[in-house]
């Protein structure tokens, strides 16, 4: 059995949630192929070769490839698949928006968001904004499958392994890239990240969630996320939204402040390892599921937590 | 323009659902069900295009058992101007809904498809991008922001880094997140106005669409719970907990 994973990256290096993916291949047995395409990605392509687990590199490049548009990709996968039993990526936003659309083109019925490998073609889910777990099996000759990164650990380091260059598919120009408006942060990614704080409604403004959370953040190496209140709200960006249909994350440590906890952002942070609530009212339902609550006042509460750090 | 919107009739989002003991499954005897929430913003975007003069007619469309016509009661109350069930009882994969929306496409050849990103259910995430797949259309997924201009559409999309923006030829899907808009409250005279607008009824055999599963579901299963751990009183507490009890920090 042979797997194609699809590397999520941003040409110039790898996602971590790549290594995350090739541990939850790798439990497929078989030969694992990465395949790396965008433009100017020898960078990514190279270190995609340096993870252990990996027999191959595959490396594309092509104009249209550059920003991952999902009609080029899915053309170049499928273009590959004839020689690959599973077809995986991580359950990125990239790897959402790319691998239906191949699962369709052949054909198979996707397995989305894995979070456990019980057998090759077995697979736990989470549904229900993971208030239950699915254990499915594809009966589609052909897998097409995503992993949930947070549910697995980052594949070490090894290799090398080969690196060969294929050609990228022709670009059918049904969609083109205009821009992007990308946060930049020193701050570890949130996905990635061994500490993460959060914060919610309860900051009551994009200055006071910057100004109380910015510095325990600097002081813990954290990354920051907000609630899906948070971010309607206008006090965090959209990338910061930890849930159900925002980004899965799952540290050793979640700090939630102002956090209620409604299910759909429980469903995104209830496997960190340890999880500490703060909020001042003590029956908001986060207490249920925190392993440390504090109740009382964010606003007086945080800044003596960053100092006691 | 015709906008044709996919919507599926979902527990509602309040509900807490509760597996079966048996592991058959959920429990959904005597549960509300409401329309998907990410498929009420795409009705949303529809309307308010038909407003903005970007469109002509906005055409619901769902695919479940006979119930779901409230579904779609549900978006003609918005303003939709009419609707097609196509009858299916039991569990319709991703796959089986794009293959029966393809054939609706077919006859209804709209200029733009929107849809929800994902179903709060079985949180698949997978039907916007099959039916682009299956069309041949350009996708432009999770999107904050929509405009439509001639030819093209400009999709605003939220990913992990934050926007992007790519435009997309027409016919296109575009799928939802939340950010879109903040959809309507339907209106008494407009429920009623609902009553009215047809709703055409079809077969997934009317469509030549075998909906087998694809995927066999061998269990459902709770997940593995957690448990209220302990309120510190202080800080201090707090702190030293995380370091010495929990060895985190």
């Amino acid at each position: 059995m042979t797997t194609l994973l699809i590397a999520d990256h941003d040409n110039a290096s790898l996602k971590d949630a790549t290594a995350r993916a090739l541990t939850a291949a790798g439990l497929l047995g078989g030969d694992i192929h990465i395949l790396v395409a965008g433009k100017d990605c020898a960078a990514a392509a190279n270190a995609a070769a340096k993870l252990a687990g990996v027999a191959k590199v595959l490396h594309a490049e092509g104009n249209e490839l550059e920003h991952q548009l999902a009609e080029p990709l899915a053309a170049l996968i499928v273009a590959l698949a004839p020689a690959h039993d599973v077809l995986a990526a991580p359950a990125t936003a990239s790897g959402k928006n790319v691998m239906p659309r191949v699962a369709a083109l052949l054909d198979v019925m996707q397995v989305s968001d894995v979070i456990k490998v019980v057998a090759p073609d077995t697979f736990e889910r989470p549904i229900y904004a993971g208030n239950a777990v699915q254990t499915v099996q594809a009966t589609d000759a052909k897998k097409v499958v995503t992993f949930r990164p947070a549910a697995f650990k980052p594949a070490p380091a090894g290799g090398p392994a080969p690196i060969e260059t294929i050609a990228p598919s022709a670009d059918g120009g049904l969609s083109t890239y205009v821009g992007a408006e990308l946060s930049r942060s020193e701050r570890p990614e949130l996905t990635a990240a061994r500490i993460v704080i959060s914060g919610g409604r309860a900051f009551q403004s994009a200055e006071n969630f910057k100004k109380y959370l910015e510095p325990i953040a600097d002081k813990l190496g954290a990354a920051i996320g907000a609630s899906r209140a948070a971010v309607d709200a206008g006090y965090a960006p959209n990338d910061f939204q930890v849930g159900q249909t925002g980004k899965v994350v799952a540290p050793d440590l979640y700090i939630a402040c102002g956090i209620s906890g409604a299910i759909q952002h429980l469903a995104g942070m209830k496997d960190a390892k340890v999880i500490v609530a703060i909020n001042k009212d003590a029956d908001a339902p986060i207490f249920s599921i925190a392993d440390y609550g504090l109740v009382g006042d964010l606003f007086q509460l945080l800044p003596e937590l960053e100092k006691a750090l | 323009m015709k906008i044709l919107v996919p919507v599926k009739r979902v527990v509602d989002f309040n509900v807490k659902v509760r597996v079966k003991a048996d592991g058959s499954g959920i429990d959904l005897a005597n549960i509300k069900m409401s329309m998907n929430p990410f498929d009420e913003i795409a009705v949303e975007e529809a309307l308010r295009q038909k407003e903005a003069g970007k469109a002509t007619e906005v055409v619901v469309v769902s695919i479940g058992p006979a119930q779901a016509a409230e579904t779609i009661r549900t978006g003609l109350a918005m303003g939709a101007d009419r609707g097609i069930l196509v009858k299916a009882d039991g569990p319709v994969e991703p796959l089986a809904v794009a293959k029966l929306l393809k054939a609706v496409a077919g006859a209804e050849a709209p200029g733009l498809i929107i849809l929800g990103k994902q179903a709060i259910d079985d949180d698949s995430n997978q039907t916007g991008q099959m039916l682009a797949a299956l069309l041949g259309w350009a996708q432009g997924t999770f999107a904050s922001k929509l405009v439509i201009s001639g030819e093209n559409a400009e999709v605003t999309r939220e990913v992990d880094g934050g926007h992007e923006t790519i435009r997309l030829k027409l016919p296109a899907i575009v799928t939802t997140d939340l950010r879109l808009n903040e959809p309507r409250y339907a209106s008494l005279p407009n429920i009623m106005k609902a009553k009215k607008k047809p709703i055409d009824e079809k077969s997934p055999a009317d469509l030549g669409v075998d909906t087998t599963p694809r995927l066999k579901v061998l269990k459902t299963s709770e997940p593995p719970g957690r448990r209220a751990g302990v309120k510190v009183a202080s800080v201090a507490e707090l702190v030293e907990k995380l370091k010495n009890e929990a060895g985190v920090l």
